[in-house]
C-alpha cells in the first residue's frame, strides 16, 4: 500500500520538476551558506541529525534511497536508484509498452519518469552526465553534506557527454 | 569470393595501429566489411562437445560468436567458458557480461581470465532482472549496470589497472561492446542513451531484435545526426520466429522484444508459419543492409540454430563472403586438388 502512496508523490515531483530543481538549487545555495557553521560544529557531529533530516525530506518529495551519491539534478529529479536494476545512466532493455518497468510491471519506469522531468528542467542536459557507479561504503550518509564539502573543496564532478 | 582468417589467440600479440583488440571482428568492422554475428544458447550440460556441436550450425556464416551470459536469467554454462572452449578452436568470439550476478570484483577477474584465453570482444550488459529466469529467488547483484561496466573495462584496457588503481601486468586487449533496444519506451531517449554508452567506451553495438524497420529508421536518423555510426559499429539484432503462437510469447515473457500486430497476423495467417517466419527474418535483414550506418547483424535463433546459416544464404548478406570457421582451410584444399 505505502509502495503506491510513495510512487505517487514521486511521480508527482518528476512532473513539477522544474519548480523543484530551482527549490533544490536555492535549498543547495543555503547549505552551501551554512558551511562555516557545518565546519565549527564539526562534520562528524553534523553527519547524523542532517543524514536523519534528509532521509524525511528527500524520502517524502522523491522517495529516495540515500545511496551516499544523490543525482536528483542530473536524472530528473527522480532517484535513479527506485530502479530494480539501480540503472544510473538511462533505462534498461526491458522498458515495457506503456513505459512500465520490466521488473516491477504495476511501477512507471523509473527512467521514463526521469525523461520526462528532465525535459521540463533548466538544466536538464544533464540528464547526459555519465554517474559514476555507486560507493556502497556512502549508504544511508547524507550526500548534502558531502556536496557542501566538494563545493568548497570544489573537486570535480561527473563526466560529461559531449 | 573471399575467405576470412582464424582468429588470433595471442594475448600478448601486438596490436595493428588504432586497433583495440588482436580479434578478427574487429578488423573486420574496421576494415568497412558488413559483419554478422550470432548468439549461442550455452548447454545446460557439462559436455564441451554438445558447445562444439552449437557452434558448427554458424560454420561459414557467422565472423563472431556470442555466448551469452544467463540469459533470460536462465541458469546455462558460463559464457566465459563457452568462450574459452571456443576459441581453443579458433572461433572468434564475444564474451557477454551481465551485471545481475556478479559484482565488480568478480567482473574484472573474468574478463582478464577471458583475455587470456583468447576472448577478443566483450559485450557489456546490464541483464534481465532475476524475475524473468528460472530462479526467481536469486540476489540481485546489479553491483554496476552497462554504462559504468563499460567505463570500467576500458579503464582496464587504457589504464591497465583494475578500478581500485592497482596496475595490471598485461591488460585485457578487448574491442568493447555494448546492446541497445531501439524498440522499447522512451523512444525518443534512445539514441541518447546509444550516445552515452559508446561516450563510456562502446566500440560494437548489438542491439535488441528488429521486427520493426521504420522504428529502426527512425532511431538511425537521429543517430547519424548525433554521429554515432562513426563512433561504434551497430549491428542490428534479428532472428526467425517459430510460429504466431511463440512470438506471442515472446512478446509477453522475454523483457524487451517488440513485435508488431502486423509481423504476428503475418505469421497466423500463414501455411507453414515456420517457413515464413524465417521469411519474414531474411526480408529484415535485406532492408536493415541497406540502412546507412549499420554495419552488421547479429543473429539471434533460439532454438532455430539450424535455420541460421540458411537464412544468411538466402539473404545474400554476406555477398558471397565466407567467414572463417575450422574445417575451412582443410575445405579449401580439398576444392584445390
Ligand atoms: S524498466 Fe526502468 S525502472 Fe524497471 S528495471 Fe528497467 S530501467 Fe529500471
Amino acid at each position: 500500500m505505502s509502495d503506491i502512496r510513495w510512487f505517487h508523490v514521486r511521480r508527482w515531483t518528476a512532473r513539477h520538476a522544474r519548480f523543484f530543481e530551482f527549490i533544490y538549487a536555492a535549498f543547495e545555495h543555503a547549505l552551501v551558506m551554512m558551511h562555516p557553521l557545518f565546519q565549527r560544529l564539526g562534520y562528524a557531529r553534523m553527519e547524523r541529525p542532517v543524514a536523519a533530516a534528509e532521509r524525511i525530506i528527500k524520502g517524502f518529495l522523491f522517495d529516495t534511497q540515500m545511496c551516499g551519491s544523490c543525482t536528483l539534478g542530473a536524472t530528473g529529479m527522480v532517484c535513479p536508484m527506485n530502479c530494480p536494476k539501480r540503472m544510473r545512466n538511462g533505462p534498461c532493455g526491458g522498458v515495457r509498452p506503456g513505459g512500465f518497468c520490466e521488473v516491477k510491471p504495476e511501477m512507471p519506469c523509473v527512467w521514463v519518469d526521469a525523461f520526462n522531468g528532465s525535459r521540463l528542467m533548466r538544466h536538464g542536459e544533464r540528464i547526459r552526465d555519465i554517474q559514476a557507479p555507486v560507493d556502497h561504503r556512502l549508504k544511508h550518509s547524507s550526500s548534502w553534506l558531502r556536496e557542501v564539502r566538494r563545493i568548497k573543496g570544489s573537486k570535480p564532478g561527473g563526466s560529461r557527454v559531449p | 569470393m573471399s575467405a576470412g582468417e582464424r582468429d588470433v589467440q595471442d594475448p600478448t600479440r601486438a596490436l595493428k595501429p588504432g586497433h583495440s583488440s588482436a580479434g578478427h571482428l574487429e578488423a573486420l568492422l574496421r576494415s568497412g566489411e558488413f559483419a554478422v554475428t550470432a548468439e549461442l544458447s550455452p548447454p545446460d550440460s557439462s559436455d564441451p562437445e554438445e558447445v562444439f556441436r552449437r557452434a558448427r550450425f554458424f560454420d561459414g556464416c557467422v565472423d563472431a560468436i556470442n555466448a551469452t551470459d544467463g540469459s533470460g536469467a536462465n541458469c546455462h554454462m558460463s559464457s566465459v567458458a563457452v568462450c574459452a572452449l571456443l576459441t581453443r578452436l579458433g572461433y572468434s568470439t564475444v564474451m557477454q557480461v551481465s551485471c545481475r550476478d556478479r559484482n565488480r570484483i568478480a567482473i574484472q577477474g573474468d574478463v582478464l581470465g577471458g583475455a587470456a584465453m583468447g576472448v577478443a570482444n566483450v559485450l557489456c550488459l546490464t541483464g534481465d532482472g532475476v524475475q524473468a529466469g528460472d530462479h526467481p529467488q536469486a540476489m540481485p547483484v546489479f553491483d554496476l549496470e552497462s554504462i559504468s561496466l563499460l567505463q570500467l573495462l576500458r579503464g582496464m584496457r587504457d589504464e591497465a589497472r583494475f578500478q581500485s588503481g592497482r596496475k595490471l601486468m598485461l591488460p585485457p586487449r578487448v574491442f568493447l561492446g555494448a546492446a541497445e533496444n531501439p524498440f522499447a519506451p522512451p523512444l525518443e531517449y534512445r539514441p541518447q542513451r546509444l550516445a552515452k554508452k559508446i561516450a563510456a567506451g562502446a566500440q560494437f553495438i548489438q542491439t535488441q531484435y528488429c521486427y520493426d524497420i521504420e522504428r529502426l529508421k527512425t532511431f538511425m536518423t537521429v543517430a547519424r545526426d548525433l554521429g554515432l555510426p562513426g563512433c561504434a559499429f551497430i549491428l542490428v539484432g534479428v532472428g526467425p520466429l517459430a510460429s504466431a503462437r511463440a512470438a506471442e510469447w515472446i512478446r509477453t515473457h522475454v523483457p524487451g522484444v517488440y513485435i508488431p500486430d502486423a509481423v504476428i497476423a503475418r505469421l497466423a495467417g500463414s501455411q507453414d508459419q515456420k517457413r515464413e517466419g524465417r521469411q519474414i527474418c531474411i526480408e529484415i535483414i535485406q532492408h536493415i543492409r541497406e540502412i546507412e550506418g549499420v554495419s552488421g547483424i547479429h543473429v539471434m535463433a533460439y532454438r532455430q540454430e539450424e535455420a541460421v546459416a540458411e537464412i544468411i544464404q538466402q539473404s545474400n548478406v554476406l555477398r558471397g563472403r565466407v567467414p572463417w570457421y575450422p574445417g575451412l582451410d582443410a575445405a579449401r584444399a580439398g576444392t584445390e586438388d
